[in-house]
């Protein structure tokens, strides 16, 4: 957690003065070819599965232009495992959370930016061990309380432990903090509620925040495994990251190309959204990094 | 009433609903953990009953847990330092104008946003032995045939590599954002007094990028320790708790064994080690940056 630099616009047309140590000519080729070159091992375990999932079996380790495409993996994989149902509950799953997590973590963030009372150091350092003691490292114990509420195989199960997330809180609580106080006091001499001014002065004012951190939740949770995993036992509850386990972990072993199709397709919508939206999502991730 | 008194009122209920959640699900499981490590794990009619230390000598004696301790100690120091620099070197690449810049970066940071489960089982057939495409890469050039995963010595390789092929392009941002910062005037006094690349790189970059390389070192040590979803897939722990990793061992030890009291003295360790690791982030980085 840092605050070592100020979150920076990625340079559409390159920086406006030369800079003398920007490489031109042979070294500027040699630089590119290595940056290519490492970009194409990068992609390469990716472009595999594409090359396998849209290829009949035969020829998954058999490389030939000539290969027909098919979408056939696909339908056999849609078939073979409830996905649609995965699908929504994972849907489901990261809206919950996000929902809930921009909601406990804008009032949490308001009261530590910009309320002074009894007792706010101590709750922001109990809120801070979090980013130490992830939710990951606790499953035992939170097992045990889901079994205790009655709540073992629910989505609601799998989104209790990250609802309120110290990441957003304190994301949230820098944010507002850099809001004008003199914004706040007009709006108060307006005659607005504390809450109002919560909502009409800073929630809009936070807008980039909540998108950067909306971005970065929605693919974590959408990734999240192991928790989902160990809280769900049936098809109602559980994430596509569980379904995908459970699938090609049973009889389809050999099958490759059905594997890299399901593969594919559960991670397609973050793809795509990525693939669409790269620069929102590399300025979010870097906003929210740099806290 | 006071208006001192309404200010915490006040600000107590805004944080109601986040604090109400963060002990249920955090504070108490911890401070749970810690209890039940000391107490031995029901079985059917038998209670919980107070056992001292003997799960944590239990422990001690346990030859899985150490394998699992020293596993997890070399993938930390193969993907901590790997993925930084990997992330520091795709940095530097991707600031300067080379060539299909927009597309060189999106690969570097594709890993990021796919779910590892689905990741492991693409890097599960490439290791695979006879037809993975590791394995044809190798016949190619004449290599014998190697069970990557299937090999006591390659298998925790293999997981390390998976591991900083995800991690390395997500580093990367922050290094790219903190280089972006750096302010161009410095280049052109350190061109005008005729330092070269790797001089103002060393000199100049690199100490200016120090908070970022802290903040990055931390997350790359938590992950190190968070990281073990490819384990489900590609190894399972094995061949012979090869590439067990603690949490890995937890989740063992709590879901698969059910011996849960065990598992919370395990919790305990890895508890401690990632406190270790946030006092070395207040000692070095904090002295740094303050929270205004």
């Amino acid at each position: 957690m840092s605050a070592a630099a100020k979150p920076a616009k990625l340079p559409a047309g390159g920086i406006s003065r030369a800079d003398p140590y920007a490489p031109k000519g042979l070294s500027l080729t040699l630089e590119s070819c290595g940056a290519i070159l490492l970009a194409l091992i990068w992609v390469l375990p990716l472009a595999y599965a594409v090359w396998a999932a849209f290829h009949p079996s035969e020829f998954t380790t058999r490389f030939e232009l000539t290969a027909p495409l098919t979408l056939e993996n696909f339908s056999r994989a849609w078939a073979a495992a409830p996905f649609a149902r995965y699908f929504l509950n994972t849907f489901v799953l990261v809206t919950l959370i996000l929902v809930c997590q921009l909601v406990l973590g804008t009032l949490a963030a308001y009261a530590l930016a910009r309320q002074d009372f009894w007792g706010r150091d101590v709750a922001f350092a109990l809120i801070l061990a979090q980013l130490m003691i992830m939710p990951d490292a606790l499953i035992v114990e939170n097992y045990r309380t889901m079994a205790k509420l009655g709540l073992v195989d629910t989505i609601t199960a799998i989104a209790l432990p990250y609802i309120a997330s110290a990441f957003g809180i304190f994301l949230l609580r820098q944010t507002f903090k850099t809001v004008p106080k003199e914004l706040d006091d007009a709006a108060r001499v307006e005659g607005a509620s504390p809450l109002q001014v919560l909502m009409k002065v800073y929630v809009p004012l936070a807008r980039p925040t909540y998108i950067a951190y909306g971005l970065v939740s929605v693919s974590y949770h959408w990734n999240n495994f192991l928790w989902p995993l160990l809280v769900t036992n049936s098809v109602e509850a559980r994430p596509l990251t569980v379904g995908l386990q459970v699938f090609s972990s049973t009889d389809q072993g050999i099958d490759w190309a059905v594997i890299c199709a399901a593969t594919l397709m559960t991670s397609a919508p973050l793809l795509v959204g990525f693939l669409l939206f790269q620069r929102q999502f590399v300025q979010s991730f870097m906003r929210a990094g740099i806290k | 009433m006071n208006t001192r008194a309404t200010a915490t009122l006040h600000g107590w209920l805004l944080l109601l609903p986040a604090m109400a959640c963060l002990a249920l699900f955090t504070h108490w499981p911890a401070v749970a953990s810690f209890i039940d490590s000391f107490y031995s794990t029901p079985r059917g009619r038998r209670p919980a009953r107070f056992i001292g230390l003997d799960n944590y000598q239990q422990m001690l004696a346990d030859p899985i847990f150490w394998k699992a301790m020293s596993n997890n100690l070399w993938f930390a120091l193969g993907t901590v330092p790997t993925s930084i620099a990997l992330a520091l070197l795709m940095a530097v690449w991707v600031n300067d104008r080379i060539l299909a810049r927009t597309w060189v970066r999106m690969a570097y940071f594709t890993p990021t946003v796919l779910p590892m489960i689905a990741v492991a089982n693409i890097w599960l057939f490439f290791f695979t032995p006879q037809y993975g495409l590791l394995e044809q890469i190798v016949a190619f050039f004449g290599g014998r045939s190697t069970n990557w995963l299937g090999s006591q010595d390659t298998a925790l390789y293999a997981v390390t590599i998976v591991a900083i092929w995800k991690e390395a392009g997500f580093f990367m941002i922050f290094y790219l954002a903190a280089l972006q910062t750096i302010p161009p005037s410095l280049g052109e006094a350190a061109a005008i007094e005729g330092a070269s690349r790797w001089t103002y790189f060393r000199r100049i970059q690199f100490p200016l990028l120090m908070p970022t390389t802290l903040f990055v070192l931390i997350n790359a040590m938590i992950n190190a320790f968070r990281m073990v979803d490819h384990l489900f897939v590609m190894t399972r722990g094995g061949p012979d708790n090869a590439t067990t990793l603690l949490l890995y061992y937890i989740y063992q030890v709590g879901f698969s064994f059910w011996d849960t009291a065990y598992a919370a003295a395990l919790t305990c360790v890895l508890l401690a080690l990632l406190a270790l690791i946030a006092f070395i982030q207040y000692g070095w980085l904090e002295r740094r940056t303050h929270y205004r």
